[in-house]
């Protein structure tokens, strides 16, 4: 008798949220994917002038439905599984090799991307994309030292004054495997993307030495951290530099003279997309110089069209933060898929970090 | 960031004119106001079944079920309900997110519930029904009353826990639909914008005033019992 009645209050549940499913499905439905057709652009947040949206909708009539998400990691999880279909999204230089190597980006076809001659030629032709078939590169940085100019009493040139010990507890790195292993690696010279165990162990030993100095491993607080003076010296991106230096003009950014990382966010087409002829549309529109200019002096990252640099104010032009000397650029070097040799690093980061 | 440098309400302006952020607050709300009313009523229909279930295999089972969203990361339960939707083909948008989060507010509902439920004398309801109630009416006039504080913090939990969620959100959500913390964790790559400051001042004081409210009304109630 008792059984019968949960049977029935489940029946009931189940039913109701039946109901309540095709009830939303008609109801609100048409905010999702509706009857006229849309772009679906899926971007970091903030990391487009919205502007230029707007524009691109009255220019060509083309509506963008523009979705974020925060990291690589989660954006490759969400296209992966094929649950939304996107058009257009923007990894960054590994993330891409990685989902060109598993077959989630479609070739773009260049013959409807005609602004792609702008891109100047460093971002032809690169190792993470060697055939140029999957991206065209959207903003680009560097890694390097942010150093508080108060605290410090001369500024940092090498890697190796993140070793120095007169800095004890005043150093900021990042939590991040391949940034921090990639420091340590290049201070030794290596590439930062080796897959040699003994480089590897080398540069967790290294790490293990610098740990007694570092403050903390942060993530985006660390900006926080720097501009409120709570640590002299840390590594940072390029492109969140001109932000820190805005709010405290102590701060200042070098390039270590033994090279770093570069780094390129592309713009790639995913599988699942579509639209393809609206997407090569948007890529092409942001490709255009002016536009570029007008993104890139919104974001505040370095954009790799020479056309749309040149059209920047011109601090941010001039600014040996975001377009530093190309011999040092020469130097440096991107991160790469490392497939399955990536457990190398995960093994020795999760050493250091429990050391 | 986290710097003071003044004050000045250009960022509630800024706010209200911001679309993608206004629509992620109204996703957010909306989704928390049907997904906790509905996990709710789930909740309480189901926590009374599981009490008046026999001791037994089926009913340590049913609980320990319930304790599976609960216990597991969020990060499990959202990968694994977005395959879920995947398998079943639905289109991910609005729909998906809410049945998430209905999804794993229910639980919360249940745990609040069963625990006022097992407060109750054995046998009121047989009581009830003795002195001649429908089972309809000593449900309504008889259980609910008795468990209704229960009810109510599952309510509240629900609603937080929908408000608060983040991965389980990013997974089911589809084109177009976002909300406040999709778009929070969207920025924070890039520090986030003035904006977002405005809107969580509103947000506390909004909550600071509800809770006020809620305690005003509690010892309202309580002067209210006391005189009769």
């Amino acid at each position: 008798m008792k059984k019968n009645k949960i049977f029935s209050l489940k029946t009931l549940a189940l039913a109701s949220l039946i109901c309540a499913t095709s009830i939303f499905s008609t109801g609100c439905g048409s905010s999702g994917q509706g009857s006229s057709k849309v772009l679906n652009v899926y971007n970091v947040g903030d990391y487009i002038d919205e502007s230029l949206i707007t524009q691109f909708e009255e220019e060509t009539g083309i509506k963008v439905q523009y979705s974020t998400y925060d990291t690589n990691e989660m954006m490759y999880q969400k296209v992966k599984s094929g649950s939304t279909k996107y058009d257009l999204v923007f990894p960054s230089d590994y993330m891409v090799q990685k989902m060109s190597r598993e077959g989630m980006l479609k070739k773009i076809n260049f013959n409807n991307v005609p602004n792609y001659k702008y891109v100047d030629k460093e971002f032809k032709n690169t190792k993470y994309d060697p055939t140029n078939e999957y991206s065209v590169p959207y903003m680009w940085g560097t890694l390097g030292i942010v150093y508080n100019k108060k605290m410090v009493d001369k500024a940092p040139t090498s890697w190796d004054d993140l070793w120095n010990p007169k800095y004890k507890r005043n150093l900021l790195m990042f939590d991040s495997v391949r940034d921090t292993m990639g420091v340590a690696l290049k201070r030794l010279g290596y590439s930062m993307n080796t897959t040699d165990p003994k480089e590897i162990s080398r540069a967790e030993k290294l790490l293990e030495k610098q740990k007694p100095i570092v403050l903390a491993y942060v993530n985006d607080d660390g900006k926080d951290r720097m501009i409120g003076e709570e640590a002299a010296m840390g590594i940072f991106y390029s492109g969140d530099v001109p932000l820190m230096k805005g709010e405290n003009e102590n701060l200042e950014y070098v390039i270590p003279k033994e090279g770093t990382n570069v780094w390129t966010d592309a713009i790639c087409i995913p599988n699942t997309a579509d639209n393809e002829d609206w997407a090569e549309a948007f890529i092409n529109f942001l490709c255009d110089p002016e536009v570029n200019a007008k993104n890139a002096e919104y974001i505040g990252y370095s954009t790799p069209i020479s056309q749309g640099k040149n059209k920047l104010p011109e601090e941010m032009r001039n600014d040996k933060t975001l377009y530093p000397d190309p011999s040092i650029l020469k130097k440096c070097e991107p991160f790469l898929d490392l497939e399955d040799k990536i457990k190398l690093y995960d093994k020795s980061w999760i050493k250091l970090k429990s050391f | 960031m986290a710097v003071l440098n003044g004050f000045t309400l250009k960022w509630y302006v800024e706010l209200f004119k911001n679309e993608t952020i206004l629509s992620a607050l109204y996703y957010t709300v909306t989704i928390a106001i049907i997904a906790s009313v509905v996990s709710t009523i789930f909740g309480t229909i189901t926590s009374i079944g599981i009490h008046k279930m026999k001791k037994g295999k089926a009913k340590s089972a049913l609980l320990n079920i319930n304790y599976l969203p609960v216990l597991n990361t969020e990060i499990v339960t959202g990968v694994a309900i977005m395959s879920l939707f995947a398998f079943a083909k639905m289109d991910f948008g609005f729909n998906t997110m809410l049945i998430s989060h209905i999804m794993f507010c229910t639980p919360y509902v249940i745990l609040s519930v069963l625990p006022k439920l097992r407060q109750l004398p054995d046998n009121i309801e047989e009581a009830a029904l003795d002195l001649g109630a429908t089972p309809w009416y000593a449900i309504r006039k008889i259980i609910i009353p008795q468990i209704k504080p229960g009810v109510i913090s599952g309510f509240l939990m629900a609603f937080t826990m929908s408000i608060d969620d983040f991965i389980i959100s990013f997974f089911n959500t589809g084109n177009g639909v976002s909300n406040l913390s999709i778009e929070i964790y969207g920025m924070a790559r890039r520090g986030i914008k003035p904006e977002i400051n405005a809107l969580s001042t509103l947000m506390f004081a909004t909550v600071l005033v509800l809770l006020f409210l809620a305690n005003r009304k509690e010892s309202i109630i309580k002067n209210v019992a006391n005189r009769m």
